[in-house]
């Protein structure tokens, strides 16, 4: 099978991988770039787990072609948080316990932070309803609703303290 | 769930993307957001040779905001739902749109691949029915336009010849109240039922109505006669039995995980009713 | 340290009661858990199944010659190929057989027929492609009473003429087991005696626990130094390393079996797979690592379903609402092989937790489990084997009492509670319940959701139903349950031979930091978090300072892992253990560097103390320090325990929950408006994670009770194969919740704790499906089934004439 040459930018790093076209960007992430924050859950679109950043927009990296990323600019769990690891996010999920076996926290997380960058003043039904690509089976979802509310006014307070 | 191979096409233009499809003939698909067709691809329900994206053809992007809507066949649920000139001129678009899938796939999800793709389930073709939208094909012999209302045969089986490729839709600039009513189990389901309705009224009365039901046949389904019995009344509850009675005449449910014919049917009406109501407090 | 007071190191250690932050979160918040799927082996390869697209077939031929072909296949197994091994069927938990590849048939869709390994999961799925399986399509039998028909076709030809099974008589080519508790007698005589009988078929339907990581494992046979390691979706993994060494006939010393983070296990992960045993194979054969991992058809077709019990009850009372006993029988449909994961002397689990939180005088229970044309299974999902049945059960049985009196339902529950100083609790079928204040709980649970004020609206709104002002109706839904969770004593429970005990071993460091190891392993469920707490309170040493490590059978002691709430119950009580054997040789040490009795001391918080003088005491830093560095006459070095629990008994768990929905009587539609659940665990050891639980546990009996299931058409096709159609709620249709709680410790657990994980679960489908219910009782209905989904809510209100 032919194999392609795929250029990517992931985590603002510019990286190369020969891959087949009909790859998953999942498999792309996980199998051959070692990213293994999102993970694979529902395979049809449905759990999130796998959501990561593309082109500034969140999207289910197991219904997405390697072929059809070509160029294309990946934000991954890994990729979302400084050097020290804990964000805003990560702090608000960890201090809200919202996460209990983390297997989809890493899609949550990285679709959390596109929803506060597209709206950052949500209301708790517009969390729920930006939220809904993303099923959770251990938390009921109060508790990371909950802490992205929070982080949401973490990251206001910041900004205002910024100016 | 692991797709099957496939040589991969991304032509920078409509006539590049046609020779493709004229070259390879039916081992040749088009996609867009590719989120109805990947998943059949990777449960290995179809098998396709040669997917050609169409993601890279500028042609295909675009929306112009006039006495005509046209709305290029690659914009997204998402641009569709944020684009403050299209929710402005066209409302139910937007309330739609908001209804179909999750964020995600929206982000991605096209509203050329939802009309043209032929999938009953699909919320845009019944849509596209009430709005009396057109969709623009191109193909080797050059474009041609299809009422959205003559375009669908059957599921997955509509005018588009294979060597086609869905460029826009067209459709007057609606007037009027406008109401999309759709039950579903869950986000990220197809609907039980549906109903689209986009009215006109002069002096508190209804003077242009137009009904549209989705996912309650193999096919979207406009009812023509729904609408007439709603002109000339206000929509009081013997315009909408009679609205009702009609809808239920041109659809034809099947039974599925969602529940028997019966039901459905029974929730078309309701769906109806209340999509009704609804555009008509909009008037 | 020593500067601060006793309340401040008390709240430094951050033990029992303390809602300490999680320390799994931070690996699991950047993306750096290590699931099953992460892991990487060089020269790895991948395996997956040909499976079978019918319920009931025989196999003709299976072609393997175009899949071999292709590059970068190694090998296709069959049952064939297994035989010799002996590996071709393996045992399953509940005394049965099961094939691991399809031997001559197949019993289910989806049953795993030949296992291909490739060198990756993308030309894997190329092969399966090119295998052409020829099958002889044979009757199919999906409906458990049918299967006891007669005429019904024989599913399982490798038992023809075995009239005994694991648990008894089989009384039907179709049956496997009849299991009877109480008194049968007695009871049928209470039935014919009494006022008022209620008598109803309640149907507890098929679903799914359905982790969002569906199973897999990595099999890596070391042929040089002959050691098999195992890493994989386990929820117990000992039993499966002893499992692994009976099959395999390699010891158990040779084989180290590693539960990486898991994704969420709600009990799909305790059974022993096909994918495990091929996985295992293929790494014996081939000499490399071998990944299986199951994609989320595979793991709603194949792998263990939960529930499907057909439950007919009759219960009895006087006229007063008394009640005087209660009859069940239950035709239990378990799939194909019984591949249910319960104690092995309890085929129907706990089911006879039956008489719930009610004194009822005589009881009894008649289980006969069934084969039919459906996956094997048959697991606790996020419940203690059956009792997620039993409670939903008599919670119906209840309502249908209640409506037969004429009585209002918490009324008929306050009367018939067992009464607080009746515990410890003999049951009529034979439980001696540990611990309880129903009544407490009751009445807090009924005063806070303002009960009277909800059935005065729900009064109004009926009214206005009649009236035609409205089309919606309300539904108040009651539950009041006991778990039984912790199994649990030795002497009557094990697993395949194993006792149900649990262990902890703790060593203490010499700078007074510890590290701690338990037989059982976390899904989500925050054990390196909690049991730090507990010994935190045991041995003074701040949580922060204490590891927990569990999941790898070469480091941790045996144990029998985590599913049915048994954790906390189990090696919680372990922990406790250990933690007092540490505490009672640091007292020792304390007294030698103090110079003192021992019975001079007293313990501190963090430190032992002499009684009277309190200036002069060592910490329990200074005495792990001590245990390293002096030799203490009569004492060995070091600062370490274990401890082996079996506990005495089983705990009894409880908790009122309330729902109140509102039902749109055209659509089906439910909105649920609010959920109150209130939950007595006994003490608590981290309140945040205990609502975390029930928040959890909660919503996925919403997600049970209003939508999800398992069903198949009559030709045995499962119609529910993706999270299209089987219902897993997003954040948008979930509703809230709000917690509260009465404190009742366990008198036999060392810290008073008794479980909570399951006990959402538990209660809270009787809760939602009771509302339902309730909103149509003032209409005529009585019982309708599971699960509530939009059109079987709009079939109740269509068959009571609620649409004109």
């Amino acid at each position: 099978m032919s194999k392609m040459h795929l250029k990517l930018k992931v985590n603002g790093k510019s990286v190369e991988t020969l891959c087949e076209p009909r790859e998953l960007l999942i498999h792309v992430l996980r199998e051959r770039l070692n990213l293994t924050g999102p993970h694979i859950g529902c395979e049809t679109s449905h759990c999130g787990a796998c959501t990561v950043d593309m082109n500034g927009m969140s999207v289910k990296s197991c219904t997405v072609f390697a072929a059809q990323v070509q160029g294309a600019e990946i934000t991954t769990i890994e990729g979302l948080a400084g050097p020290d690891g804990m964000g805003v996010l990560q702090t608000s999920f960890r201090e809200h316990h919202g996460l209990q076996c983390g297997y989809c926290t890493p899609g949550m997380i990285t679709r959390a932070h596109r929803l506060l960058q597209e709206n950052p003043n949500p209301t708790e039904e517009e969390v729920r309803f930006g939220m809904a690509g993303n099923l959770c089976r251990c938390t009921g979802y109060q508790n990371i609703v909950k802490a992205i509310l929070h982080a949401a006014s973490e990251l206001n307070a910041s900004k205002e303290a910024a100016q | 769930m692991i797709p099957n191979t496939f040589e991969y096409h991304r032509p920078k233009t409509i006539p590049d993307a046609l020779a493709v499809l004229t070259q390879h003939g039916d081992e040749a698909r088009v996609i867009a957001g590719g989120h109805s067709l990947i998943p059949v691809m990777k449960q290995r329900l179809t098998d396709i040779a040669h997917l050609v994206d169409l993601q890279d053809i500028a042609d295909l992007r675009g929306i112009s905001v006039g006495d005509t809507i046209r709305i290029g066949a690659m914009t997204t649920q998402h641009a569709l739902i944020t684009h403050a000139g299209l929710s402005a001129a066209v409302p139910l678009l937007a309330e739609a749109a908001l209804q179909i899938a999750d964020p995600q796939v929206r982000y991605l999800g096209t509203i050329g691949g939802n009309v043209a793709n032929g999938d009953p389930g699909n919320d845009m073709p019944g849509l596209m029915m009430c709005l009396d939208a057109a969709f623009v094909l191109s193909g080797p012999t050059g474009t041609r336009t299809i009422a959205a209302r003559d375009f669908y045969f059957g599921a997955y089986s509509t005018e588009r010849a294979e060597d086609e490729i869905l460029v826009a839709i067209e459709m007057p600039r609606p007037s009027g109240g406008y109401a999309y009513e759709k039950q579903k189990r869950k986000i990220g389901d197809y609907a039980t039922a549906a109903a689209a309705v986009q009215m006109t009224a002069v002096a508190g009365r209804v003077a242009t109505a137009s009904v549209a039901m989705t996912n309650l046949s193999d096919v979207p389904v406009w009812s023509a006669a729904a609408g007439a019995a709603l002109v000339g009344t206000d929509c009081g509850p013997v315009a909408v039995n009679a609205a009702v009675a009609a809808m239920l005449e041109d659809i034809n449910p099947g039974a599925d995980n969602r529940g028997p014919v019966e039901f459905k049917r029974h929730v078309a009406g309701v769906v109806l009713g209340r999509a009704i109501a609804r555009a008509f407090s909009r008037l | 340290m020593n500067d601060l007071s006793h309340d401040q190191r008390v709240a430094g250690l951050k033990g029992l009661g303390s809602s300490r932050k999680r320390v799994e979160d931070a690996r699991f918040t950047q993306g750096k858990g290590n699931y099953v799927d992460d892991i990487k082996m060089p020269d790895m390869l991948f395996g997956d199944f040909v499976r079978s697209q019918y319920a009931h077939a025989r196999i003709r031929s299976v072609d393997t010659s175009k899949a071999v072909a292709l590059p970068g296949v190694i090998a296709v197994l069959q049952a064939a190929d297994l035989a010799p091994l002996g590996l071709h069927w393996m045992p399953t938990l509940a005394g049965d057989k099961q094939m691991v590849l399809a031997d001559g048939k197949v019993l289910f869709q989806g049953q795993e027929i030949a296992f291909v390994i490739a060198e990756d999961r993308y030309i894997c799925a190329d092969a399966i492609e090119l295998i052409e399986v020829e099958y002889e399509e044979l009757p199919v039998v999906v409906d458990p009473f049918k299967a006891l028909q007669p005429g019904a076709p024989v599913l399982r030809e490798d038992l023809a003429g075995q009239t005994k099974g694991a648990h008894g008589e089989r009384i039907h080519h179709n049956h496997i087991f009849r299991w009877e508790v109480g008194d049968k007698e007695g009871t049928e005589a209470v039935v014919a005696g009494a006022d008022v009988v209620a008598e109803e078929m309640v149907y507890y339907h098929r679903t799914h626990p359905c982790p969002l990581e569906t199973c897999g494992c990595v099999a890596s046979m070391d042929k040089i130094n002959g050691k098999l390691t195992l890493w994989g979706t386990f929820q117990a993994p000992h039993v499966v390393r002893t499992v692994a060494s009976l099959l395999s006939g390699i010891p158990e010393s040779s084989i180290r079996v590693v539960s990486p983070d898991i994704g969420g296990g709600f009990g799909n992960k305790v059974g022993v797979y096909p994918g495990y045993v091929c996985a295992i194979v293929a790494s014996i054969v081939t000499g490399r690592p071998v990944k299986w991992i199951e994609d989320r058809m595979d793991n709603l077709m194949a792998t263990a379903f939960a529930r499907d019990y057909w439950m007919q009850g009759k219960i009895a009372a006087t006229a007063e609402g008394k009640i005087t006993g209660l009859w069940c029988h239950v035709t239990a449909d378990h799939g194909a092989f019984d591949a249910c994961a319960d104690p092995t002397k309890f085929p129907a689990g706990f089911f006879s937790i039956c008489t719930g939180s009610y004194d009822i005088p005589v009881a009894y229970v008649g289980v006969d489990g069934v084969y039919t044309n459906k996956a094997p299974g048959g697991v606790a999902y996020r419940c203690s084997f059956r009792v997620t049945e039993a409670a939903y059960f008599i919670e119906r049985m209840i309502e249908v009492l209640a409506i037969k009196l004429g009585m209002d339902s918490a009324e008929l529950r306050r009367i018939n509670f067992i009464r607080k100083e009746q515990f410890p609790y003999q049951s009529a079928l034979g439980w001696e319940y540990d611990s309880g204040d129903y009544h407490t709980a009751w009445d807090k649970a009924l005063n806070a959701v303002g009960y009277d004020a909800l059935r005065a609206e729900q009064a109004q709104r009926v009214a206005d139903f009649k009236a035609g002002k409205t089309r919606s109706l309300m539904g108040i839904g009651l539950s009041f349950f006991t778990e039984i969770v912790g199994a649990g004593p030795v002497k009557n429970c094990d697993i395949l031979g194993m006792g149900m005990f649990d262990s902890c071993e703790i060593r203490i460091h010499p700078t007074g930091s510890a590290l701690a190891r338990l037989g059982t392993i976390s899904q989500g469920q925050g054990h390196a978090t909690t049991f730090a707490q507990i010994l935190a309170t045991e041995t003074g040493i701040p949580a922060d300072q204490i590891t927990i490590e569990e999941g790898d059978t070469d480091t941790a002691p045996y144990g029998l892992g985590t599913y049915g709430s048994r954790s906390t119950p189990v090696a919680g009580a372990a922990t406790a253990m250990a933690g007092r054997k540490i505490r009672a040789k640091a007292q020792m040490i304390a007294a030698y560097l103090l110079e003192v009795h021992d019975n001079d001391l007293e313990w501190d918080v963090d430190r032992f103390v002499v009684k009277g003088v309190p200036e002069r005491f060592k910490t329990m830093k200074e005495i792990a320090y001590a245990a390293y560095n002096q030799a203490i006459p009569g004492l060995e070095p070091g600062l370490e325990a274990v401890s082996y629990y079996d506990p005495p008994n089983m705990t009894y768990p409880f908790g009122a929950y309330i729902c109140v929905m509102d039902i749109d009587a055209d659509t089906g539609v439910a909105d649920i408006r609010s959920f109150y659940a209130l939950d007595d665990c006994g003490t608590r050891i981290n309140p945040m994670i205990i609502e975390g639980q029930v928040h959890g546990g909660a919503t996925e009996a919403f997600a049970i009770a209003m939508g999800q299931e398992i069903a198949y058409d009559e030709m045995g096709n499962c119609m529910t194969g993706t999270l299209m159609d089987f219902f897993l709620p997003t954040a948008w249709e979930t509703p809230h919740y709000t917690t509260d709680f009465t404190e009742t410790p366990s008198p036999h657990h060392p810290i008073g704790a008794k479980g909570v994980g399951e006990s959402p679960n538990v209660g809270g489908v009787p809760a939602f499906s009771n509302a339902v219910h309730d909103a149509f009782r003032p209409f005529g209905l009585t019982q309708s089934h599971m699960p509530h989904d939009h059109w079987r809510i709009w079939r109740i209100a269509n068959q009571l004439g609620l649409h004109g």
